[in-house]
Order: structure tokens, then C-alpha cells, then sequence
């Protein structure tokens, strides 16, 4: 079996729904300059909500793609209310506040949603039940599963529907006009209030759609998966250049490459004295070198542009 | 003819510093209506209160016969007033293309899932836009610089696309704030046949502008502000001669 072919496999898989998230981050940021650090909870609902649709729709003999896809449905709509929700609650009444202030209420709703999820869902681990089809192929050697290819595929084509609605649409030239000067997008008649509670809404459905690929494709969902899962995609959209749509998802495949690709041969490289569970190690170190070198992130402007 | 705006007694403090004081003037539609002062005496505080940008600590604003609901941008561009900015204010990482489509915004629908599920409606709209846009862009002049990112324009060409995006809006009244600050003879002279045009075509202007020249020649009207008060509002040639405004340029009193 080849190891590399392998990793990168495995890697694109977990890059593509680091991506998702990581889109979820970088709009914000983009936009508003925010930190949305409960984003990566919003994932983990998403998650758990597409849980409690799948068992009983499944229980109930439906085929297993069309109970994903109410599933996915459910919790999009879930998501997208919750994120309308904390923008409008948490974020809007601090929209002038310091820095600071908006950055530590995130951190607050952060810690509310997880709770709320553990009240919710209990502090077990539930598995996912497997309704993807996740048959093996060998691919020159290395092994690829349907359910790779599917979350490889659905992100990439959600990723192509969103850099064309950025780029083609009155929304989205609303959008780039607000990120880039509000009050002036304001007096050309863009609401910019409704256009970054639209920004929340969007990113919280890809933030669905990626927790119900991430729960699929590890099999478990649990009440603390966000935190760990939104911190790595905090991280790819901060790789790739935060604010930047192309840069968040070079940033989360490139993240999600390094991750498995580390996974793979760290013990090779340290002869056995660091194991594969060091895989996050390479995944900030390469962070850490990305920022020093260019503390933009790959794709982001000069800071002097964004002024 | 008939009155267009109609402030009355507006104010606007700063701290403790009275930038404007119970401004009181009328703009009669399809007039242009020029604003004249030295430095500081409150011209753009009186744009940015007009448009919305600053809240006004009293007095009120009639437009088009009523009042105007102002600290509230999109609102007052809604009611048909429009402007320029002195510091040009463009989306500079869009195309001069899509700044003026952006102007748009006001005068066309929202339908967010109709962006999103790209319904024949929505694609007609955008088509529409589309082509209003370039329009303008043939009108202020600059129609070879659709697809050039805005911060690549030329200073001259920039302040024609200000104006561009400006006009998208269907403004019934369209401010600008210098739009001659920085230019050279022959820009000033093709920015005055525009706004001659703008006249011609039914817009009432209201001019903020340091070049008196181009003020004189160009305005129906001359109001003009000394420490945040109107000295003097009249047409060109009377302002001219009236010695409190010589006053306040020249400083001192008059021989």
C-alpha cells in the first residue's frame, strides 16, 4: 500500500471540510473584522442536530443518502438561524465596541453553545450512523472510500457556488463593498446590517454541511467536537490569509494535507519518539513558519492595502 | 421654481465646537447650488450631515417636501441625494464596473434567494444593472475603464467614476464635495462641461468647491459659510461684492 498516495488522500478529505469551516471564519473577518470564534460550535450543532434527524429517518427504513440530505437540510436551517441569532444578540449591540470586547463575547457564546449542547445532547460520544455509501477503491495503491469522494466533491462544489455568488451576484458585490468601506457601501443603499447578518447565515450552513461531513466521516459526534475542529480552521483561514475566500481554501486543504501527511511519517522522522497523535504539532509549527515569513497568510493582502 | 432641499437652523457641535450654527438655506431643483468658505468653516460638516454620515444636533431637513430622516446613510440615498467625497472614497479593489453597479443597490430589489438560486428574474436584473452601469460609465467619460480595478484609475479618472457611481443612484440632488481639488486646468474644464451636462439633464447640484472661478461661472446660486454660519446667499456675482464674505476671505474689513 502506498503511504504517501494514502495520506494524501486522507488529507484532502479532512482539508476540504477544514476549508468549509475555515470560509465560515474568513468571511466574518473579512467583513467585520471579527473573530467569530463560536463558529467552530455552530459546526458541532450542525453536526449533532443532522444526528438526531438521521436516527429515527433511518430507523424508519428511508434510504440512507435521502435521510442525509433531511438531515443536512434540518440542520442548515438550524445553523442559519443560530448564527442570524448570535450575530444579532451577541455581536451587532458591540459592533462599535473595542476589539477586544466582540473577540471575548465570542469566546462567551463559544462556551454557551457547548454547554447548551452538552445539556442537550448528554457528554457521550454518539456514533454516526454510516448512510453514505463508503465503499473502498484502490487507487494506485492506496485505498479511497466513496464517502471521501463524496465530502471531496460536495466541498468543492459548494466552494465554487460560493466564490460565484461573491463575485457574480448584487449579494455578493454587496458584500465586498461593505468589507471594504461600510459607510460608504452604505450610502450606495447597501443595508449593512442585513448584509452581515446574511454573511452569519451563509457561513453557518457551510458550517452545517461541514459538520455533517466531519461527523460522517469519522463516525462520532460529540458535544466538544467544535472546538478543537474550529480552532484548526481558524488556523487554515489564518494560513491562507484571513479575510481572503481563495486563501481559506488553500489554507484548509493545505492544513488538511500537512495534518495527515505528518500523521503519516512523524514517527519515521523521529524514530518512534513522537507518534502520529503529534499530527497537530505539524499543523501549528507549519503556522507558526507561514506567519513569520509572511504574517498575511499565503494569499492575503499587504496590510497596508486593507487600510 | 421650486424648492428641492430646504434646511432649516441646522446645527452640528464637535465637543465644544459649534461646526455649524442654525444653517438655514434652500436649493430650488435643477438649480446648481454652490457652497462656498475658507477652510473649516463647516462646508463637508454640512454634507455629512445632509448625507447622512454625521447625526445633526438640530434644525431639520425638508426634501422634496419632507422631512429627511437623516444619520441614516442608505435612507437619504433612498430619498434621492447623492455625493462625492473630497478624499475619494471608492471600493478600490472592485472594477469601476462594479462600483457603479453597486450604486444601483438603491433603485433595484433585494431578492437574496434569487441571487443565490440565480432565477431568470435575478439574472435579468443583473443584466440590467449591468448595463446601466456602462452607461454611466459612457456618460462621466470613462467608458474604456469598466473592467480596471477602481484604484488603478487615474486621480481624474477616479473622481468621473465617483460621479458615476454617484449619479446610479438616481439622485434628484447630487453633492460634490471639491470635485476639482487636485485637478489640473483641462480636467477642471471637462469636469465643469459634465456638470453643465448634469444641469442640462435635470439633476439639481449642490457644489462644495475651493476653485471660486469654477464656482462663479458654474453655480446658479452661491451660499456661503464663514465659522459655521451662512454670511451670504445669492447669485455669483452679488456674493462677490458683499463685503462680509470679502471679510471672511480676505480677512480684516473692507477698504
Amino acid at each position: 500500500m502506498d503511504i504517501l498516495l494514502q495520506q494524501i488522500f486522507n488529507g484532502l478529505t479532512l482539508g476540504s471540510i477544514y476549508a468549509l469551516v475555515a470560509l465560515g471564519y474568513t468571511m466574518v473577518y473579512g467583513i467585520m473584522g471579527l473573530i467569530n470564534f463560536a463558529h467552530g460550535e455552530v459546526v458541532m450543532v450542525g453536526a449533532l442536530v443532522a444526528l438526531s434527524v438521521m436516527k429515527p429517518l433511518a430507523a424508519a427504513g428511508l434510504p440512507g443518502p435521502l435521510v442525509v440530505l433531511v438531515a443536512l437540510l434540518v440542520a442548515a436551517l438550524v445553523c442559519m438561524a443560530l448564527g442570524f441569532t448570535i450575530e444579532r444578540v451577541a455581536y451587532r449591540p458591540l459592533r462599535n465596541a473595542p476589539r477586544l470586547a466582540p473577540l471575548i463575547t465570542a469566546i462567551g457564546v463559544s462556551i454557551v453553545l457547548q454547554q447548551l449542547a452538552m445539556l442537550i445532547w448528554g457528554r457521550s460520544y454518539h456514533a454516526v450512523p454510516p448512510l453514505l455509501p463508503a465503499e473502498s477503491h484502490e487507487v494506485l495503491g492506496a485505498q479511497i472510500t466513496e464517502l471521501q469522494l463524496i465530502i471531496m466533491l460536495v466541498a468543492a462544489l459548494t466552494m465554487a457556488g460560493l466564490i460565484l455568488l461573491v463575485n457574480r451576484t448584487k449579494l455578493g458585490r454587496a458584500m465586498r463593498a461593505t468589507a471594504e468601506n461600510p459607510a460608504i457601501a452604505g450610502l450606495m443603499g447597501v443595508d449593512a446590517n442585513r448584509i452581515i447578518a446574511l454573511t452569519f447565515i451563509i457561513g453557518s450552513a457551510l458550517a452545517a454541511l461541514a459538520g455533517v461531513l466531519v461527523s460522517a466521516n469519522y463516525g462520532i459526534a460529540h458535544y466538544h467536537m467544535g472546538f478543537i475542529l474550529g480552532l484548526k480552521a481558524f488556523t487554515a483561514a489564518v494560513l491562507g490569509g484571513i479575510g481572503n475566500l481563495a486563501g481559506a481554501m488553500v489554507g484548509g486543504v493545505l492544513l488538511g494535507l500537512i495534518e495527515a501527511l505528518g500523521a503519516g511519517y512523524i514517527g519515521d522522522l523521529t524514530g518512534g519518539i513522537l507518534g502520529s497523535h503529534y499530527q497537530d504539532v505539524f499543523a501549528f509549527f507549519v503556522l507558526i513558519v507561514v506567519l513569520i515569513f509572511r504574517p498575511s497568510g499565503l494569499m492575503g493582502e499587504k496590510v497596508s492595502e486593507r487600510a | 421654481m421650486s424648492a428641492l432641499l430646504e434646511a432649516r437652523g441646522v446645527g452640528k457641535k464637535f465637543g465644544g465646537v459649534q461646526a455649524l450654527k442654525d444653517v438655514t438655506l434652500t436649493i430650488n431643483a435643477g438649480e446648481i447650488y454652490g457652497l462656498i468658505g475658507p477652510n473649516g468653516a463647516g462646508k463637508t460638516t454640512f454634507f455629512n450631515v445632509l448625507t447622512g454620515l454625521y447625526t445633526r444636533d438640530g434644525g431639520e431637513v425638508l426634501f422634496a417636501g419632507s422631512p429627511l430622516r437623516l444619520g441614516s446613510p442608505h435612507e437619504v440615498t433612498r430619498a434621492g441625494i447623492a455625493r462625492t467625497f473630497q478624499n475619494i472614497r471608492l471600493f478600490g479593489n472592485m472594477t469601476a464596473r462594479e462600483n457603479v453597479m453597486v450604486g444601483r443597490h438603491a433603485r433595484t430589489g433585494a431578492g437574496v434567494l434569487g441571487a443565490v438560486f440565480r432565477s431568470a428574474a435575478a439574472r435579468a436584473e443583473e443584466a440590467a444593472i449591468r448595463r446601466r452601469a456602462d452607461e454611466l460609465l459612457h456618460y462621466v467619460g470613462i467608458a474604456d475603464r469598466g473592467d480596471d480595478l477602481a484604484r488603478h484609475l487615474s486621480y481624474g479618472d477616479q473622481r468621473r467614476l465617483e460621479i458615476a457611481r454617484a449619479l446610479a443612484t438616481e439622485p434628484k440632488l447630487l453633492a460634490l464635495d471639491e470635485p476639482a481639488a487636485g485637478m489640473n486646468a483641462t480636467e477642471t474644464a471637462a469636469l465643469r462641461v459634465l456638470v453643465e451636462g448634469l444641469r442640462a439633464d435635470g439633476v439639481t447640484v449642490l457644489l462644495i468647491e475651493h476653485d471660486v472661478k469654477l464656482v462663479m461661472g458654474l453655480c446658479d446660486r452661491v451660499a456661503v459659510l464663514d465659522y459655521g454660519e451662512k454670511i451670504a446667499e445669492d447669485v455669483p456675482a452679488a456674493v462677490q461684492k458683499n463685503p462680509k464674505v470679502i471679510e471672511a476671505y480676505l480677512g480684516g474689513s473692507v477698504a
